[in-house]
């Protein structure tokens, strides 16, 4: 992982991607998100999503998922090359989550996260604060999903 | 009998819960989803910001939507939503500890591309047992208007 030093406004990479299987998406669904249309294949159909459809929070988990892996692999290769790993805070939350078209048994998502701001915390000066836009798209190329995510990200020299 | 639109008016909506999180489950969805040694690691996570070993923000919020699917949305003649305008992680959520919902609606209105459903905005806040507020969100929810779920019309 890097530190806030290393982070500049428009960064973007590719975090990888994820097919949505129905077997996945029932899994899912029946842990946390039990309703008709991703649970079943006919009633998804019958649905406004024309499918059966991921729950969203199936969608935002795996994001998050395919985040945290992106990272574990950069700090391996940062600790590579001999570099001090950052160790990155929590997030205090998210803003415009939009889950813009429906994932669809079968769908292979591919994730992106682009930095959008950046600041030091006021509370935690040894902090900095960065917002990420996180999207997903689809095998088709249709934007399928987008969120504005926060986090803590530790300063390299918090006293500079 | 399903709920529809007509029965989201602005106001108190429900309190729901209590639901106890396991110590396994927060390890189990921390495994897949959200591997962070602060989800995981009980001496990382003491060292962390949260301070001790706390469940992953996006389990917090799937065990939200369980609570809303068990509480109401099961009974409800919901279209789905399209997304969250805001949402607060506000404090950890610790294993084994029995949090509830309490759900608002802060609007209600008729949907004009699609004038049978409604779209409902909620906020919902998840306290733990001692009342301590650990996350906040405001999300709407489309909904089909009383008229079209008592005619049986597919949407």
């Amino acid at each position: 992982m890097r530190f806030f030093e290393d982070i500049e406004i428009g960064q973007r990479r590719e975090i990888g991607s994820f097919t949505f299987t129905a077997d996945a998406i029932k899994t899912f669904a029946t842990q946390f998100d039990p309703q008709r249309f991703h649970l079943d294949e006919e009633a998804g159909r019958q649905s406004l999503f024309g499918g059966l459809a991921a729950s969203g929070w199936h969608v935002g988990s795996v994001c998050m998922k395919l985040l945290v892996a992106d990272g574990q692999s950069q700090a391996r290769e940062a600790a590579a090359r001999g570099e001090e790993i950052a160790i990155w805070g929590p997030s205090p939350g998210f803003r415009e989550l939009r889950w813009i078209k429906p994932v669809l048994a079968g769908d292979t998502i591919s994730f992106t996260s682009e930095v959008e701001s950046l600041r030091i915390s006021e509370k935690r000066p040894e902090w900095g604060i960065v917002q990420g836009r996180h999207t997903g798209t689809n095998q088709r190329g249709e934007l399928v999903y987008s969120l504005l995510a926060t986090a803590f990200v530790p300063r390299r020299n918090p006293n500079s | 009998m399903t709920l529809s639109f007509e029965d989201f008016p602005p106001g108190r909506f429900g309190t729901f819960g209590p639901r106890r999180v396991t110590r396994e489950e927060v390890l189990a969805f921390a495994a897949e989803y959200d591997p962070q040694p602060m989800h995981l690691d009980e001496e990382a996570a003491a060292r962390s910001m949260l301070g001790g070993l706390s469940a992953s923000g996006w389990h917090l919020c799937s065990i939200m939507m369980r609570m809303m699917c068990d509480g109401f949305i099961g009974r409800t003649a919901s279209l789905g939503s399209p997304g969250v305008n805001e949402l607060r992680w506000l404090a950890p959520l610790r294993p084994g500890d029995d949090i509830t919902l309490d759900m608002d609606v802060v609007e209600a209105r008729v949907s004009r591309s699609r004038p049978e459903t409604g779209i409902v905005t909620f906020r919902a806040v998840v306290r733990n047992a001692a009342g301590q507020e650990l996350c906040e969100m405001i999300s709407p929810v489309i909904v089909r208007r009383r008229a079209a779920v008592t005619s049986g019309q597919a949407g």
